[in-house]
């Protein structure tokens, strides 16, 4: 599987305080992340993926389902900064959107800087971030991202889900 | 420690083992009913999109525990990964009351006569264990009669020319037509097939004292919130509860199967709910764990006379896994498709299953259940943006302009496709895991390519403007998945087979396999009312023959 490294490492860290408002990112984790599912799911008429609260998503399941992907996430984020630094001198959240999309496209197609990328490749650790932020975008509510159930709203989908009831007598 | 001693004990919950129950309850044996999983309720997993037994990435909602029942799947270059409940080649069927049919999208097919005598049909294939049923759907076409009636099952067939003679029609009408249905059958029409309203086990008016269908969304994966849906925890389990005869024990996990140095099963060892091992002494047991369960639960049964594990003298046991080779196609139309009327699959062809040119077999093609946002984001293939504002316009443009068609593709029996126990892994009782290896037939390929073709002219002649075909079969590794079945397969020769035509076990007259792991080929349909119906069949020949506990051990 595409992240066998990463779970063999270990459970990684402990959730809980460190210094940040996040169970597991640091603030500036927290950030670039933001930065990568803001170009996976940019704002347009709707809310783009930060705002819907992703990031909040992404940190919480790493405190319990995705316990296994911690350290994929920390060596992934500094490796995206890393690369960030190498092609722009600046961290990957400070830089131009069409620079940003130009890096992802480069991970995505595995023309990253091999150096940096370590634990995980970029290819695999951008897959992995898109695959977490449709969950959070699209995904339930009390999983911590989808704020307001605003993808729902944007594909017209009635929230709470009623409908049934609405439509059929359920008496026997 | 040894329990009072029963008539019988029926090893698994699920489609087959609630029916066997329930059978053997009314007709006055003394029944102990084993189940791994709990006793769940559609509160226990309340919408969730992304926590159920469909979409599993934050984990499954009725079992089995993702960190207790680890299994070993071998690709076929021999590589080894252990995987856990969640993961896809997991070959997950829930693990509660109800098994599979708690959470099920309860597709209610009976197969084709052809499916019960494919080698007839089409002759040897090579490369392939296949072969006819000892049983020909005329056989078991009471049966089918008496799960769609006492279960429960709505739709129309009538329509459907392909069809096997029926007695009886369906009991229940099928459910006002939604907007897929209202697209795809005049399209279906206009090609020349044959299109009709798909069979379900679902209540589409009040039925057998519950409610209808409410047409919410969340369908395949969840229980049921009106317990529309019929599985066996709200039909014959509690029916064999009520008889006073029928004891069901939950969170109860069977290690063995015990025999006698005569041959004779004694009864089961399993770990009860506080993780005691306990001993239940019965008559005869009944193992109806579905395919990969079952055939761990007879291969880890060993004992002096049964040294590779019970009903295993040939080394058929957990030979011929199979599943369903699913295909299908995604149509993108100008036109909304959706109107949230659940549970979305509606429509069905059987132009497909049989007489197809250049290979054996073919499936079904029906519309898809409703898809969650999360599922609809993952769709994927060739031309759809993976990421940006690409595909965030691609979500919001054709999240209601969509329609998927899918088919499970009768595949071929593989010798090699097999469960066995794995001999170093072990769960969290310490008992052997399952560890599936093998690979796929190319015959299953080809079904697929020419079953995603038709789905994607069928959508074409609908109107879609963009059709994705879905190629997600590869020859690389075992089948299984939730339509598991073959590897106890019936039979005449002892063999070349494990059960005999009753699903009695060859070599122990006193154990039975009754699940879909009993199938010789496993159709071109979702597989659960055959095993349903071989529930019905293998438990009347079971009570004809009984005769008491004189004698017995």
């Amino acid at each position: 599987m595409a992240f066998a490294a990463a779970a063999a490492s270990g459970m990684g860290v402990a959730c809980g305080r460190n210094g940040t408002p996040w169970r597991f990112f640091s603030i500036d984790e927290a950030q670039t992340l933001a930065a990568i599912s803001d170009q996976i799911i940019p704002s347009a008429q709707d809310p783009g993926a930060s705002w819907a609260g992703v990031v909040n998503y992404i940190d919480r399941q790493l405190c319990g389902p995705f316990q296994d992907l911690q350290d994929a996430y920390r060596s992934g984020l500094a490796a995206v900064n890393q690369s960030s630094q190498l092609a722009y001198g600046k961290k990957f959240a400070d830089v131009e959107t069409t620079q940003q999309i130009e890096l992802l496209q480069r991970f995505e197609q595995k023309r990253a800087p091999e150096a940096v990328w370590q634990g995980i490749s970029s290819s695999e650790f951008f897959s992995m971030v898109i695959d977490h932020t449709m969950q959070g975008y699209y995904g339930d509510p009390r999983h911590g991202g989808n704020r307001d159930a605003v993808s729902w709203k944007m594909l017209g989908l009635p929230y709470p889900p009623i409908r049934g009831r609405q439509a059929a007598k359920t008496k026997a | 420690m040894s329990l009072r001693r029963v008539n019988a004990v029926v090893v698994g919950g699920g489609a087959g083992g609630g029916i066997v129950a329930k059978e053997l309850a009314e007709a006055g044996l003394s029944v102990v009913l084993l189940e791994r999983g709990r006793w769940c309720t559609p509160y226990d997993d309340r919408k969730d999109d992304l926590r159920n037994q469909r979409t599993c990435v934050l984990g499954n909602s009725f079992g089995p525990d993702e960190k207790r029942n680890p299994r070993v799947i071998v690709d076929a270059n021999g590589r080894e990964e252990v995987v856990l409940s969640n993961h896809g080649a997991y070959s997950n069927n829930a693990a509660c009351v109800g098994g599979g049919t708690l959470s099920y999208g309860a597709m209610a097919w009976r197969f084709l006569e052809k499916d019960f005598r494919l080698r007839s049909t089409y002759g040897a294939v090579s490369g392939s264990t296949l072969d006819d049923w000892p049983i020909s759907y005329a056989d078991l076409e009471p049966y089918y009669e008496k799960a769609e009636w006492e279960i429960g099952v709505s739709g129309d067939d009538s329509n459907n020319i392909f069809r096997a003679p029926r007695r009886r029609p369906l009991p229940m009408p099928p459910l006002p037509p939604n907007r897929e249905y209202q697209i795809l059958k005049p399209a279906a029409e206009r090609l020349g097939l044959h299109p009709f309203d798909l069979p379900m086990l679902r209540n589409s008016v009040p039925y057998n004292g519950r409610g209808a269908c409410m047409r919410c969304r969340w369908c395949v994966g969840f229980a049921c919130e009106v317990d529309a849906k019929c599985g066996t925890q709200n039909t014959v389990i509690p029916k064999a509860i009520q008889t006073g005869n029928c004891e069901l024990r939950t969170e109860c996990f069977v290690k063995e199967v015990l025999t006698n140095a005569r041959g004779h099963a004694t009864g089961v060892a399993y770990f009860d709910s506080n993780g005691h091992l306990q001993e239940q002494p019965t008559d005869l047991v009944v193992v109806s764990c579905a395919a990969i369960e079952s055939a761990r639960l007879l291969l880890n049964s060993k004992s002096r006379l049964f040294p590779n594990g019970l009903g295993n003298r040939y080394d058929w046991v957990g030979r011929n896994l199979q599943g369903h080779a699913y295909t299908g196609a995604a149509g993108l139309f100008e036109e909304e498709t959706y109107d949230d009327l659940g549970p979305g699959a509606s429509i069905a062809l059987c132009d497909f299953n049989h007489g197809n040119p250049g290979f054996v077999g073919g499936g079904l093609l029906a519309n898809e259940f409703i898809r969650l946002p999360y599922q609809f984001a993952r769709l994927g293939g060739p031309g759809i943006p993976r990421w940006g504002a690409a595909h965030k316009d691609f979500m919001r443009r054709y999240y209601r302009r969509s329609i998927y068609i899918m088919g499970p593709v009768q595949e071929m029996p593989v010798f090699e496709s097999r469960v066995e126990v794995d001999p170093k892994i072990k769960d969290y009782w310490g008992i052997p895991v399952a560890r599936l290896s093998g690979h796929r037939h190319e015959n299953d390929l080809l079904g697929t390519k020419f079953l995603s073709s038709k789905a994607e002219l069928w959508l074409k002649e609908a109107g879609a403007t963009t059709t994705i075909p879905f190629n997600w079969i590869s020859r690389d590794g075992p089948s299984g998945g939730q339509h598991q079945a073959g590897t106890c397969r019936m039979g005449n020769d002892p063999q070349t087979s494990v059960v005999d035509k009753f699903c009695r076990v060859h070599d122990v007259d006193n154990l039975y396999v009754i699940d879909g792991s009993v199938h010789v080929t496993n159709g071109g349909f979702n597989p659960v009312l055959t095993i349903m119906a071989i529930g019905y069949y293998a438990s009347e020949n079971l009570v004809k023959n009984w005769k008491g506990t004189h004698g017995r051990a």
